[in-house]
């Protein structure tokens, strides 16, 4: 009796190892069943990234610094975030990590189009029905907080080490920002606006093209931001399981104890998430100008 | 007497988990206060029957919670009914599928809102051609009609404009432009000018007389406002607690209000200003005639009526109708009695 409440009355060890290896196993049938029909399936994907990337790397380093110049003006229209731009990329030319940069570059930028195409349409799904919202909002919770190996493990099952699979799991991370704050801003759109818009007989699609996504763009906006960010914290991980960039040296740094090469790359990683924001951000706000101008 | 344009006929609107299953109570005669309190649902309109004639504006009146609001969204049905039957020129509204009623909604009716609600991220012109927009219209020829609209409001200049840099008043005439540019023949407005200064306010209502002399639109306005609904209802319409209290034009609810709540409401205004004439004639004694008394035409004001009133020979004053025949006579101090009761 007193053992009882001391000892938790578990699943014995070899039921335990037994209902592992069910598992284990079923999964590793699937994905000897299933691998290649999917590795077939994300091949286009892979094609893609690799093509991007050799652009990126074959393009000559001064139109890059340019292009890039060019994307911050246009994005934040703002000298400072522009000139800030072209040094950090210079700096990070001059201290040999180009090559490494471009690869994460070419591996973000992929991942963010990738979130864009799929988190908001499920974002908007989400605002049409209060049950797809109850159905979608837990699995988003889990994307978020379970810890980024334990999805490696899958991931690499099914589709080994390489691209793809760094890019799933950077996906994986950063797709939720993009689908809730999608979501939030069509569900934050004017309830009057909207009623506005049925009473001049609006259709359902009329409505949300132009009504609820337009106004709903800063906090998809905002949501873009996020999943960028999110997809750079991704880097180290993601390089554990065979992606080329910045966080391949950054890992050796650590197995190495390299504190130099560890600082530098990781700071190169900074120096991209800061771009990235600022531009995203003030691009954002350029989007809600015609808000905040009222005069009483 | 034309058909009416739109017609309400024992409408009722509960709201709450199953409003079906208490429409039958409420109909044997359940008040608002008792299905609150027993069943938890609320009465938002209680029995109401209107018939809105055409070309004329049907002002609606209550105070907050009165149920107006929810009525003329009954309307173009933003709300379901839960009993009652509306149709318009004759066809059964609540019968439409979603098609019909998404064509209703675009080519017969527009809506003017309290709060504006303006598409915020657009300028003045699209605003303006939203209800074109939304029926498919081409932009050259949709900027070409909301520039019209945006001149009658008086906002030439503005079409690049957008909702925020406006100030109330005028970006209530962008409401009032988008809900004209569809040329729809009936004009929902929900408490249109309600959220506009006094002076303001007063400027749109005149705006929207003046635009109505020449469109002869069939204008269903909802107001807690009796100086307004007396200044531009044809016929006005006064709800409580979601029912008819009484319907008429200006002269019968002021001269027989139907019970208290009436009473209290036009205790405040200005009777010399709004009764007139001919709504207190009384017929021609036998025998007298009309030959070389002063006369009035019947839409005279009393106050601008006692003044000859007071000089004419007997203090009695021939009335006459449009077209310029007598129809009775008012003596002076039947005017003074209206004025003071």
């Amino acid at each position: 009796m007193w053992e009882f409440l001391t000892e938790f009355p578990s699943l014995g060890r070899r039921d335990l190892a037994d209902f592992k290896n069910t598992i284990d196993s079923a999964f590793r049938n699937f994905s000897r069943e299933y691998g290649e029909a999917l590795e077939a399936f994300f091949s286009p994907l892979l094609k893609f990234l690799v093509w991007f990337e050799k652009l990126l790397l074959a393009t000559p380093w001064p139109l890059i610094i340019a292009i890039v110049g060019l994307l911050a003006w246009l994005g934040a229209r703002s000298w400072k975030v522009t000139a800030g731009t072209v040094v950090a990329f210079l700096v990070i030319g001059f201290l040999g990590m180009w090559e490494d940069t471009m690869a994460t570059l070419a591996i973000i930028s992929v991942a963010t189009l990738l979130c864009i195409l799929i988190g908001i349409p499920i974002g908007i799904l989400m605002a049409r029905s209060d049950r797809t919202q109850a159905a979608i909002t837990p699995v988003l919770d889990v994307m978020q907080t379970i810890p980024s190996f334990v999805y490696l493990i899958p991931v690499v099952m099914l589709l080994g080490i390489g691209k793809v699979p760094g890019l799933l799991a950077v996906l994986i991370y950063a797709i939720p920002p993009i689908v809730r704050l999608t979501n939030l801003g069509i569900r934050l759109v004017d309830k009057d606006v909207l009623e506005a818009a049925d009473a001049f007989g609006a259709s359902p699609r009329q409505k949300l093209f132009g009504v609820q996504v337009p106004l709903a763009l800063p906090n998809i906006f905002a949501g873009v931001n996020q999943t960028i960010m999110m997809a750079l914290s991704m880097v180290v991980i993601a390089s554990m399981i065979g992606v080329k960039g910045l966080g391949v040296p950054v890992l050796r740094a650590i197995s190495n104890q390299y504190l130099a090469l560890g600082l530098m790359n990781g700071l190169a990683i900074v120096a991209l998430a800061i771009i990235f924001d600022r531009i995203s951000q003030s691009y954002g706000k350029r989007l809600q100008a015609h808000r905040g101008q009222g005069h009483g | 007497m034309a058909d009416p344009k739109i017609k309400i006929e024992n409408l009722y609107k509960i709201f709450g988990s199953n409003p079906k299953k208490h429409l039958p109570k409420v109909q044997q005669g359940m008040t608002k206060d008792e299905l609150l309190e027993k069943h938890n649902h609320v009465l938002g309109v209680d029995d109401v029957s209107l018939d809105i004639m055409p070309r004329q504006i049907q002002v609606v009146m209550g105070l907050s919670g009165s149920g107006k609001s929810t009525l003329i969204r009954h309307i173009n049905r933003l709300i379901e009914p839960t009993g009652g039957s509306l149709s318009i020129d004759g066809e059964d509204v609540l019968a439409m599928n979603e098609d019909q009623l998404r064509d209703l909604r675009r080519h017969k009716m527009s809506m003017v809102f309290q709060k504006f609600a303006l598409l915020p991220h657009r300028t003045v012109r699209e605003n303006v051609g939203y209800g074109l927009e939304v029926q498919g219209v081409e932009e050259g020829e949709r900027d070409r009609r909301s520039a019209h609209w945006i001149d009658r409001v008086g906002l030439s200049g503005y079409e690049d404009k957008f909702p925020g840099q406006l100030s109330g008043g005028m970006q209530q005439r962008v409401g009032l432009a988008r809900g004209l540019a569809t040329d729809a023949d009936i004009l929902l407005m929900d408490e249109a000018f309600s959220a506009l200064d006094p002076l303001i306010r007063f400027d749109m209502q005149s705006i929207l007389l003046e635009l109505q002399e020449e469109l002869h639109k069939t204008i269903v306005f909802i107001t807690h406002d009796l100086d307004e609904a007396l200044r531009l209802g044809d016929n006005i319409a006064i709800l409580r607690d979601g029912a008819m209290v009484q319907k008429g034009d200006a002269q019968e609810i002021v001269l027989n209000p139907a019970d208290d709540y009436i009473r209290d409401f036009i205790k405040d205004i200005n009777r010399g200003r709004v009764i007139q004439l001919r709504a207190i004639t009384e017929p021609l004694p036998q025998g007298m005639t009309a030959n070389g008394a002063p006369q009035l035409a019947g839409n005279t004001v009393l106050e601008d009526a006692l003044a000859p009133l007071s000089e004419a020979p007997d203090q009695t004053i021939m009335v006459t109708d449009s077209a310029g025949q007598v129809t009775g006579s008012v003596s002076l101090t039947r005017a003074i009695q209206a004025l003071h009761t």
